[in-house]
């Protein structure tokens, strides 16, 4: 089959690539493009793991063909630090430890990423609602939480 | 050297302090590496072709098809995994599992696989495959299948245990019993007597990383794996026995685990890719998808339970008995025997018998989820003990108190308890401000503990000191949850040297002596008693050196605050020389310094938690909501508190959803109806409340720090509380798990119509 060619931008860079027209997006980042950051979990759009963000909108990247990329920006959690400056939210997940085997970390920075992008100053209730679309199986959540509010009040204060 | 691993009541620098793990920036800039995060030059891409009958017979497997697909590099069906066995009935039964020979036993069992150029190819490859089946009657019910008229699953199968051996063959693999003193007695003087049955469905671990491997097959014989487990070097065993090679011809490398909960303890794919890549000649990538996860790995056991307590008025018990019938899937286990012995663990009683029963039915071989097996017995137990205070008329927290086991008790299981937890955990949840938050309409708080063993086993860890004076720390027990920064902790701790000097890493099976997996909550235990003792044949050697570049006896060396200080006034101008400069001269000295450690890590404390929890439960469509949780538990040392916590709370968290949502749901015909996320419904960030934790540390005289497992306990009691909190809410005694909104309302309507 004839592949399709693609360009987009991934984390600020520019990336053209081939790809099979029923290829998953989180299938050319990981197979294609060496990022593995996005993990698949189910495939199926519920556990949240291949969270990535396009064009400011939150989605699995497991339910995006690859072929749809085109002309879009993309963000994934490999463009979330600043070289070796690691952004609030993945700061205030390690001071508080909320992971623990750490696979569904990078879908839940993603998705608190755009969380606070849309409500800077969530409360505990619209954390757990934003992040319901992720699923950890090792934390309970409660240092997730945590983490996330902690983070959201550094944001806003660098923001000032 | 003699290693003494008995408690000494040190104080401590770095145990106890809660520094960054040190895999930790890797895991939240996408740099980790997990199972399916690894590539080789050249690999295939192997999928697995699995029955979509619960249980026939394969009569012939036509492979031709899918030989001649382009693209296509190795078929392979259980021929190509030959029996190599060698009568080792477990080890038949884990190469029957990894590749049905001559029955498919339930819904998702392998019969054949493909390694193909891309996954395309291989999907294709699979559909070409025609397997001609005899379809059998099935049974997936565990109380069903002990019935004499169920189908056979395996027709060589005599029940062991019974007094008389059996004539005929029968699902019920085993009947084990344990206990003491004479239950007929012990309720003859009882005032009140409990008896009621109760059910639990089967669950999944859920682990959220899919299992998954790279395995490539050279043609001198020599084989690597890289792959997510959480016991490389039983995976290494394992698959070098069914493959027919030596050990150490297999390298087997454990990358990043995304969760395992037990469910990562079994091979299951391994052996298959490994057969793809020899028969192929390159290496093969098999990763499970989420429906394979569901359907051929994992679950825990379903569970049917009759318990019976007595006591007298006074709340002492008197007597307690219970029958467990555990479900293995199609393979024997020893499951129904741990419920059996953990189901009164946390009691001191004068008569009680437990008698457990092995049932084999149409599903997926039964694993180790956390604790395995001790939730459902205690969710019976839990149930029962909180009925039997309210007929009395007691406080459940207060009736707890009189029964619990203390140090000296002779437990339900046999041996005597040393210092243990269970009344501390139950003092402190009676003083918590938790039990005085008070209650609206609807709502219930119920409370239960538990008990598991922990485990230790071999274990064996090198710490090496680099010329610059960092020490690299190599486990053998895989990082599950945090224990690479517990680990080092340890390491600075007794060394006296700051954390940030401590590198530990997971080492592969060729870099590294045996180790057991990490699982009966042993990996910080044991690899923690391993670090101390090779930290201690360090400093031995430290103090050598430092003795030979002072040229004065060793004896007259101690090591103090990382640091080697002469002793003895002959000696006092000579200050002290740090680890750093000891191993800046090492080259002189005598070479590289290291400590080494190899040990059997004997002394696991046992563990006990209590846990409280309010519910409020919806009448009119039975649904649920978790309002407040906590968690008490006692972690004899904890070494980083933070991941302690981090357990605590995922356990109950698990049996959260355990509780009120998750189980495999059978069709008539034998299929599993909710192989995903989206049907199996784990618990969500919006379904859970703060889950809040209080970590009691009554040390374990066994460990030098007094460390006891963690990782498990927090699994048991949650259940049972939430059974215990939905039936107060209800009005009604919750007997069925999960308390899905259908049961509940069912329950509830049933009590109404009386």
């Amino acid at each position: 089959m004839a592949g399709v060619a693609v360009s987009t931008v991934i984390n600020g860079d520019s990336v053209e690539y081939l790809c099979q027209p029923d290829e998953t997006l989180l299938d050319v980042l990981r197979d294609r493009l060496g990022l593995t950051g996005a993990k698949e979990g189910c495939g199926t759009g519920d556990c949240g793991a291949c969270s990535v963000i396009i064009d400011d909108r939150l989605v699995c990247s497991c339910l995006v063909l690859g072929a749809e990329a085109e002309g879009r920006r993309i963000e994934t959690v490999e463009g979330m630090a600043h070289g070796d400056q690691l952004h609030p939210l993945q700061q205030k997940f390690l001071e508080h430890a909320a992971l623990q085997c750490g696979i569904c970390t990078p879908g839940f920075l993603i998705a608190a990423k755009d969380l606070l992008a849309k409500n800077p100053d969530p409360t505990e209730e619209e954390i757990r609602f934003g992040l319901a679309g992720n699923l950890c199986r090792c934390t309970g959540y409660d240092k997730i939480v945590r983490a996330v509010q902690d983070a959201a009040g550094v944001m806003k204060g660098a923001s000032r | 050297m003699n290693f003494d691993p008995r408690y000494s009541g040190r104080s401590f620098t770095s145990v106890g302090t809660r520094p960054i793990r040190p895999d930790g920036v890797d895991k939240v800039t996408g740099r980790a590496r997990y199972g399916a995060d690894f590539n080789m030059a050249g690999q295939l891409v192997g999928r697995i072709l699995r029955s979509p009958h619960a249980h026939a017979k394969i009569r012939k497997i036509d492979t031709s098809k899918a030989e001649k697909l382009p693209g296509v590099k190795a078929v392979i069906t259980a021929k190509d995994l030959p029996d190599l066995t060698d009568g080792d009935a477990a080890m038949y039964d884990i190469l029957d599992n990894c590749m049905a020979r001559t029955k498919a036993l339930y819904d998702g069992h392998a019969v054949a696989a493909v390694a193909a150029v891309d996954a395309r190819t291989a999907r294709q490859a699979l559909k070409l495959i025609e397997v001609d089946y005899e379809i059998l009657p099935h049974v997936t019910d565990v109380d069903e299948a002990m019935k004499h008229s169920a189908p056979l699953i395996n027709d060589t199968i005599f029940t062991e245990g019974l007094e008389e051996k059996p004539v005929k063959p029968s699902n019920v693999t085993k009947r084990t019993q344990y206990g003491h003193g004479d239950v007929h007695e012990g309720f003859g003087h009882a005032d009140f007597v409990v008896e009621r049955s109760f059910k639990t469905e089967q669950t999944h671990q859920g682990y959220i990383e899919p299992h998954a491997c790279v395995a490539s097959v050279s043609s001198d014989g020599t084989a690597d794996l890289w792959v997510c487990t959480q016991g490389h070097f039983v995976y290494r065993q394992h698959c070098a026995q069914l493959l027919g090679m030596e050990a150490s011809k297999l390298r087997v490398t454990s990358s990043e685990i995304g969760g395992g909960f037990g469910g990562k303890t079994h091979v299951w794919a391994e052996p298959v890719a490994l057969a793809l890549s020899r028969k192929a000649g390159r290496p093969v990538k098999l990763v499970m998808t989420r429906d394979e996860v569901f359907r051929a790995s994992g679950p825990t056991s379903a569970t049917s339970i009759d318990v019976k307590i007595g006591a007298r008025k006074d709340g002492t018990i008197t007597a307690a008995e219970a029958t467990l019938r555990y479900s293995c899937g199609p393979y024997a286990g020893m499951w129904a025997e741990i419920g059996a012995m953990t189901a009164f663990a946390c009691y001191k009683l004068e008569n009680v018998k437990t008698v457990g029963y092995e049932v084999l039915v149409n599903r997926p071989k039964t694993a180790a989820y956390r604790a395995p097996s001790a939730p459902m017995a205690a969710f019976a137990v839990e149930s029962a003990v909180d009925e039997l205070a309210k007929e009395i008329g007691m406080d459940p927290v207060e009736f707890r108190i009189r029964n619990a086991a203390q140090e000296g008790t002779r437990s339900s299981y046999g041996p005597v308890y040393g210092p243990i937890g269970i009344g501390p955990t139950l003092e402190a949840v009676k003083n918590h401000p938790h039990m005085k938050a008070p209650l609206g309409k609807n709502q219930g708080r119920g409370m239960a503990c538990g008990f598991w063993f922990n485990f230790g086993g071999q274990t064996c860890t090198d710490l090496n000191i680099g010329m610059d004076g960092s020490v690299s720390l190599a486990v053998g027990t895989v990082d599950v949850g945090g224990s690479r920064a517990s680990l080092s902790l340890v390491a600075a701790e007794e060394l006296g040297i700051d954390y940030s000097q401590v590198k530990a890493i997971v080492a592969d099976t060729s870099s590294l002596g045996y180790n057991d997996m990490t699982d009966g909550s042993r990996g910080t235990f044991s690899s923690s008693m391993a670090t101390i003792s090779a930290a201690r044949n360090a400093i031995k050697i430290l103090r050598e050196r430092a003795a030979q570049m002072w040229d004065i006896s060793v004896d007259d060396v101690a090591w103090e605050q990382g640091h080697a200080v002469a002793k003895g006034e002959k000696h006092g101008n000579l200050g002290k020389l740090s680890l750093k400069e000891i191993a800046a001269q090492s080259g002189k000295t005598g070479g590289p310094i290291a400590g080494h450690s190899e040990l059997v890590a004997d002394g696991a404390g046992v563990s006990f938690a209590t846990h409280i929890c309010d519910i409020e439960v919806d009448p009119e469509t039975g649904s649920t909501r978790v309002l407040r949780y906590t968690v008490v538990q006692d972690a004899g040392k904890a070494v980083h508190p933070t991941y302690v916590e981090g357990q605590y709370q995922g356990g109950a968290a698990q049996g959260i959803g355990w509780a009120l949502n998750e189980e495999y749901i059978y069709g008539k015909d034998g299929r599993l109806q909710n192989p995903g996320f989206l049907d199996y419904r784990i618990p969500v960030c919006s379904d859970l409340p703060m889950i809040d934790t209080q970590i009691l540390e009554i040390p374990n005289p066994n460990h030098p720090y007094g460390v006891r497992g963690v990782g498990e306990t927090s699994i048991v009691p949650p259940l049972a509380a939430i059974a215990n909190a939905v039936s107060n809410a209800a009005g009604v005694r919750m007997t069925h798990i999960p308390m899905s909104p259908p049961r509940i309302l069912a329950a509830i309507e049933a009590e109404r119509e009386g």
